[in-house]
């Protein structure tokens, strides 16, 4: 048997991640809209992975290059920080101020 | 096992947890936690490309040194903002957010075309791999959009640039030919194996050109849709590269984000019965100046003060409060949430409804409202309060107009014809406070400021309630 492209399977991976995603989203409460988005620019910031590796990147005489890939992936992490940080915090913040009625102390 | 499939395996982990995150926001209880679960997901992913790098022997000093002042530099801008933005710019901060994914994209980009070896894509004859150069040129292209797409929308949405649709002449054409040559440009790129370099600074380019031409042309108040549109694009943008690097995290990602932005575009789209395609084109609104100016309204309309308003809520046994923008803009939820107190311990029954698209992003007010205090579990959607409104003996329009303009349902010829609204003409009295006698943003005449129960309560939204927080 012929060997498959790896590339099928991260595409199989990427479809059904759609479909977990379709689902997944329309189960979010409405109330909860805006910190899905401040949430999901958190996670996309995963985007930091391809980051480190440009900043990584070897300097064996491959001479300007890897320097601008160096400044470019350097650049990236910083973009993806701000967005992991304030992300995630921002997304705590609001989701800290959602309380239920406190019934118990109003003595009704 | 290789590190390489520990690591593997290791994204995958990350990626479940990002899935969980959120599906965490299903209710309120259990979001806190997904977020955790998110915060633990990024960590991992962070750390084993780390190690990998580590494994390489790839961490030189340098680098170390790039590494860390990127991600110090960043984070504490990150945290510094998120701790000090206020609720109301929550809009903003969003769109400008997009805006750092979609520069981060094509930044990686950059990076992946300068060093191909660094990402493993390079042909073995001083090129690139055609399948990674279409992903890179994807990458770099919706990256590019989200980026200065989102930087028009913050700026819109901040008020550094008026809210009103700027109509460039032929902007479709332009838009097309700007897209017709990203694609020209990506088949150079690809002909000469990514050693075209100015090929992929010309689609860079041409893709931050047409983030602003595509953006400029919408509405401030089609806003919600944009801000969750460019929420859709910066996903594909990651999983465009999620492809290049070969990681399950950033695919997996990529498609989540992805989706949840075309969902919660769709969902703004119903709630103001537009199609999609008719929102993104652009131009809507645009009259609502002259419109304004031009049809002078001239029938009398039954005016109210603060202490009016306090009298009849204080008499009443429910009411709804339905928020709109102009309670943001106001800052007026402290001061609601108090009236809100004080009604209920007249024993008043309080509810509030929320419409889809109040606000200028998805579950703006539904934020606001908590940030005052408002228990989320007398916060109601649309459709599952309508009804009562027939059973309330006020509803109180705090900053709201479009959104329960009958018209939507009863005149056809009405520019926000079919669109959902929260029926408050079915309360038996109805409190509106506005500044003034304008229009709503679609530029349509509200019948109900003319009806006998209707009583307009002239203002600014967090003044008229404090009065009648005073009246009670």
């Amino acid at each position: 048997m012929e060997a498959v492209d790896p590339t099928i399977f991260r595409l199989a991976i990427f479809v059904l991640a759609i479909f977990v995603g379709y689902y997944v989203v329309w189960s979010v409460t409405p109330a909860l809209h805006t910190p899905l988005m401040a949430v999901t620019n958190a996670i996309s910031s995963v985007i930091i992975v391809g980051a480190l590796i440009a900043a990584a990147a070897h300097a064996e005489g491959a001479g300007i290059g890897v320097w601008i890939s160096k400044g470019a992936g350097g650049l990236a992490s910083a973009l993806a920080a701000v967005n992991i940080f304030g992300g995630f915090m921002v997304t705590r913040r609001m989701l800290a101020m959602y309380k239920k009625k406190e019934k118990k102390v109003e003595g009704k | 096992m290789d590190f390489a499939n520990i690591s593997a395996l290791a994204y995958l982990i990350s990626g479940v947890l990002f899935i969980l995150a959120l599906r965490g926001l299903s209710s309120p209880e259990t979001s806190r936690k997904g977020n955790l679960y998110g915060m633990i997901g990024m960590a991992i992913a962070i750390g084993v490309t780390i190690l990998s790098l580590l494994g390489k022997g790839d961490l030189d000093p340098v680098t170390i040194v790039i590494i860390l002042c990127g991600i110090a530099v960043g984070g504490i801008a990150g945290m510094t903002i998120a701790q000090k933005v206020s609720m109301t710019s929550m809009p903003q901060l969003v769109a400008a957010f997009h805006s750092l994914v979609g520069l981060a994209a094509c930044m990686v980009a950059i990076g992946a075309l300068y060093a191909p070896q660094a990402f493993g894509i390079d042909d073995g004859a001083g090129g690139i791999k055609t399948q990674s150069l279409i992903e890179l040129s994807l990458g770099v292209a919706i990256g590019a959009i989200t980026f200065t797409g989102s930087v028009i929308a913050f700026a819109k949405l901040n008020g550094n640039m008026s809210g009103a649709p700027i109509i460039l002449p032929a902007r479709h054409l332009i838009n097309i030919a700007l897209g017709v040559a990203v694609v020209a440009l990506i088949v150079t790129l690809i002909v000469t194996h990514g050693l075209a370099t100015w090929a992929f600074w010309g689609i860079f380019v041409i893709a931050l050109v047409l983030g602003i031409t595509l953006i400029v042309p919408i509405g401030g108040a089609d806003m919600p849709v944009v801000v969750s549109m460019l929420n859709s694009y910066s996903g594909w943008a990651a999983a465009a590269l999620g492809f290049t690097l070969e990681n399950i995290a950033l695919i997996i990602t990529g498609a989540l984000v992805g989706s949840s932005g075309a969902i919660l575009s769709y969902i703004m789209c119903k709630g103001m019965n537009r199609n999609f395609f008719s929102v993104i084109m652009g131009g809507f609104g645009g009259d609502t100046a002259a419109a304004g100016s031009g049809a002078v309204e001239t029938r009398p309309v039954k005016q109210g003060s603060a202490d009016d308003a306090a009298f009849i809520m204080k008499n009443a046994s429910k009411v709804i409060i339905v928020p709109g923008y102009g309670m943001a803009v106001a800052q007026a939820q402290h001061a609601l949430r108090e009236m809100a107190d004080k009604l209920k311990e007249e024993g008043v029954e309080v509810k509030y409804a929320i419409h889809p698209v109040a606000g200028r992003m998805p579950g703006h007010m539904n934020v606001l409202l908590a940030e005052a205090n408002v228990p989320y579990d007398e916060v109601f959607e649309l459709e599952d309060i309508n009804s009562e409104f027939a059973t309330a003996d006020v509803a109180f329009v705090i900053g709201a107009n479009d959104v329960t303009n009958p018209a939507a349902k009863t005149d056809p010829t009405s520019a926000i014809f079919g669109m959902p609204i929260l029926e408050v003409e079915k309360a038996r009295t109805i409190l509106f406070i506005k500044r003034g006698m304008s229009a709503g943003y679609a530029g349509v005449e509200n019948e109900l400021f003319f009806k006998d129960n209707t009583m307009m309560l002239f203002g600014d939204a967090k003044k008229m309630v404090e009065g009648i927080v005073k009246g009670l």
